[in-house]
């Protein structure tokens, strides 16, 4: 059961991390917008070079 | 002058900034906002729509850049100073699509969206710690034992005591102040219950009990938080929206003081100033002509499409429309005793009338929460008499009680349904303003249509062209290009070639005269050409001795049959109650097919009818859009009115139409009604729950697996069930 020492931390810090992510994308204003990012995906605006 | 409504671009121009804690990043923010024109673009649905306004708006010299918001339906363009919103707006109305401008000083964003933010940072460590809690609880329930499954209730506990103090708040604020108000609300349940499942799994852990709740405790927190995340983004969606479409008018007047005009906001006009308005101009205050002479346009306040004679002498009253010739007027009422004014006591009279409609959602919680605690404190009660006296075991079973009867239904299934279905409505171009218009709305079973602006655009349309001879129409074409009268537009857009007329001269509030072939020609007023007046909207030309009618109809707003077709097939009797003339109004009803109409109606008789059909015991569904609907609007059970009405009957009214077209209302009733069956089915869903599962905490034998199992079934059943709404 030692193991659970090494495990329980490794998950904890893997949630943390995509928690980390999450705030970092609420910052940044990712979730203005859902249905819009939704729909770009499908334009083929710069889809041979990112928008400058 | 340039009163462009732009905001300011120093950062200064935010005096609040100073007080906030974040002053640097709003002073940032606000400054990034100069300089943007923000448009509301009702008619943006689809990835290519995206591609066509932000591509087309970038290609406008000038322009920056634009992005499309599709979740809120409107555009921000980044733009130097020189470029003209009306410039933007006829472009994206050249690609298709309708824009009307928003005050970008008043976007609630800083406000409404930290507030949606702080919710969503919330619901996201709830989540978090939801997960890994449930993975520890697991592995409990699978048969960790002793010291291991200690240490797992200690981790769980270490991650959902912060969890809950922070992701809780919400609710605690909430019951706090419900409480401290005297009330039991939703939210003391729902607090309580977090509070005991959390205190009794910590004290479980200190003493190395069997069973602790604190996966019940965050996942009760995870899934309200959802609930109220949903809640308020429908709110702030209709919120900002509304309050965007209510700053597009700025009431100022030009005031008349030493010989030079001033402008002035309305407020600072007083009785007795001279005031002046242009053509096109909307009246600022009430008074009487004193200089020039015109036409104006009263359809607004009183639903009349016939623009009227004015000149020295005559009354007019604030809200209509000056066509022709500038006018000078004194003021006899100005601001609160304007006829405006008048009209909106009138609204607030209506509005303190209409019986205040309780939501399913209170009603049911006006049920659930004395039951719950009567239920909760009843076990603890019970159980301290059979045990005699094991505090710990009785306290256990309450909040197993409490954890279990917890109101996902009501704080997640009623959310999950409205959002679905203003998102629905949303889609198709309509606004719900009022948090219970759905439920309201699926109620109606009559609907009274107001004519001029509602059912009809108010843009004139020749209806009997082809009679006259060619030559006849081509002097009315000639003259009518000379003016900016909106029949004359009409006529001088369908007419055809003109003819050559020399010597045209308008005069204003009577029409427009000219020389042709050595004749003098006339188009205009019935009594000025000396022709004899028609009982529908009409305008004459004089040839000579001979006369000659254009009569015109007013143009049906798209969709309008398809709307008062599909309530009719939903059973719905439809009405049309007009302030317009009998001619046009017959003519009008025969067109839509609606049998039961009244022409001539003032504004008062409107809020009659309708407080007399609500008193006959029918709903009632008003859709109009002038003043003179304002008070019909308030009365009504649930009121409609488009996006171009005047902003006291958007006030009044609980859903706007944002596009021109009118079909959406016939499948609001519709998802209206589909809505109010989920929510019900919702309520149900959850009582079945409750009866299966409260009995078996009530006894003893809900084990923390039970209530977890118990509380995510339900939540996600009701979800789901919200989500089948077409």
């Amino acid at each position: 059961m030692t193991i659970l020492g090494i495990l329980i931390p490794v998950s904890l810090l893997l949630g943390g991390i995509g928690l980390a992510a999450f705030f970092w994308a609420l910052k940044n204003r990712q979730y203005e917008d859902p249905q819009g990012d939704a729909s770009r995906i499908l334009t083929k605006d710069w889809d041979d070079r990112p928008k400058p | 002058m340039t009163a462009l409504p732009r905001m300011d671009t120093t950062p200064s121009a935010c005096p609040a900034c100073a007080v906030v804690p974040s002053a640097q990043r709003l002073a940032a923010l606000s400054a990034a906002a100069g300089g943007r024109i923000m448009l509301s673009l009702p008619g943006v649905h689809c990835a290519a729509c995206i591609s066509t306004v932000e591509g087309g708006l970038a290609s406008l010299p000038g322009v920056r850049s634009a992005r499309v918001n599709l979740t809120l339906r409107r555009v921000s363009v980044d733009a130097e100073p020189a470029v003209l919103t009306e410039t933007l707006i006829l472009a994206l109305n050249r690609l298709g699509y309708e824009a009307h401008e928003l005050d970008a000083g008043l976007l609630s964003a800083t406000e409404t969206d930290r507030q949606g933010r702080d919710l969503l940072m919330r619901l996201g460590v709830a989540g978090f710690s939801m997960m890994n809690v449930m993975l520890l609880s697991v592995a409990v329930w699978s048969g960790a034992e002793d010291a291991t499954r200690d240490m797992f209730h200690w981790i769980s506990a270490a991650i959902a005591i912060p969890t809950v103090i922070f992701a809780g708040q919400p609710f605690f604020r909430s019951a706090w102040a419900a409480l401290k108000a005297g009330r039991l609300g939703m939210d003391v349940p729902i607090s309580l219950a977090i509070i005991l499942a959390s205190s009794i799994s910590l004290y479980e852990t200190a003493k190395g009990g069997h069973h602790a709740y604190f996966d019940a405790a965050v996942m009760l927190t995870f899934f309200l938080l959802a609930g109220r995340y949903l809640d308020h983004r429908t709110r702030a969606v209709a919120r900002s929206a509304a309050e965007e479409l209510a700053a597009l008018e700025v009431p100022r007047a030009i005031v008349l003081r030493d010989g030079t005009e001033q402008v002035l906001p309305v407020s600072a006009v007083s009785v007795g100033d001279l005031v002046r308005v242009r053509p096109g101009g909307r009246m600022p205050v009430d008074g009487i002509v004193t200089e020039g002479s015109s036409e104006v346009d009263r359809s607004l306040l009183t639903g009349e499409s016939l623009p009227v004679y004015a000149g020295p002498g005559t009354v007019i009253s604030a809200g209509e429309v000056n066509l022709t010739g500038p006018l000078t007027v004194r003021v006899s009422a100005a601001g609160k005793d304007s006829s405006l004014h008048r009209m909106a006591d009138l609204v607030a009279i209506a509005e303190s009338a209409r019986t205040r409609y309780t939501s399913l959602a209170d009603r049911a919680a006006r049920l659930y929460s004395p039951g719950v605690h009567l239920l909760s404190f009843g076990a603890f009660a019970a159980w301290m008499w059979i045990t005699g006296g094991d505090v710990r075991f009785a306290i256990n079973i309450s909040a197993a009680v409490l954890i279990i009867t917890c109101p996902c239904a009501l704080g997640l299934a009623v959310p999950a349904v409205v959002t679905a279905a203003s998102g629905k409505l949303f889609r198709k171009g309509l606004l719900i303003k009022h948090g219970t218009a759905l439920e309201r709305l699926a109620e109606v079973d009559t609907v009274v249509f107001d004519k001029t602006g509602t059912l009809t655009l108010g843009m004139p349309e020749p209806t009997n062209l082809q009679d006259h001879p060619i030559e006849v129409r081509a002097v009315a074409v000639a003259l009518a290009r000379a003016s900016s009268h909106p029949l004359a537009m009409a006529l001088a857009a369908a007419g055809g070639g003109a003819a050559e007329v020399s010597g045209i001269v308008e005069v204003p509030g009577y029409g427009i005269e000219g020389q042709w072939r050595g004749r003098r020609v006339r188009l205009g007023r019935a009594g000025w050409t000396g022709a004899k007046p028609l009982d529908v909207t009409a305008t004459y030309l004089s040839l000579g001795a001979a006369s000659h009618a254009f009569t015109f109809a007013d143009r049906l707003r798209p969709g309008a049959e398809a709307a008062v077709q599909a309530l009719a097939s939903q059973g719905k009797k439809v009405l049309l109650i007009s302030g317009d003339a009998e001619g046009a109004v017959r003519d009008l009803a025969q067109r839509l097919g609606i049998t039961n109409w009244t022409a001539g109606a003032l504004p008062a008789e409107k809020a009659a009818a309708v407080a007399r059909l609500s008193a006959q015991g029918h709903r009632v569904l008003m859709v109009g859009d002038g003043l003179n609907d304002t008070a019909a609007l308030a009365a009504a059970h649930v009121s409609i009115s488009p996006a171009s009405a005047l902003d006291a009957a958007r006030v009044a009214s609980d859903i706007v139409l944002l596009g021109q077209d009118m079909a959406p209302i016939g499948d609001a009733a519709r998802i209206a009604a589909q809505a109010t069956r989920r929510i019900k089915e919702n309520f149900a869903i959850s009582i079945l729950y409750n009866v299966v599962a409260v009995p078996v905490a009530l006894v003893g034998l809900a084990t923390p697996l039970a209530a977890a199992l118990a509380m995510s079934l339900s939540s996600i059943t009701v979800s789901l069930n919200a989500l089948r709404l077409k």
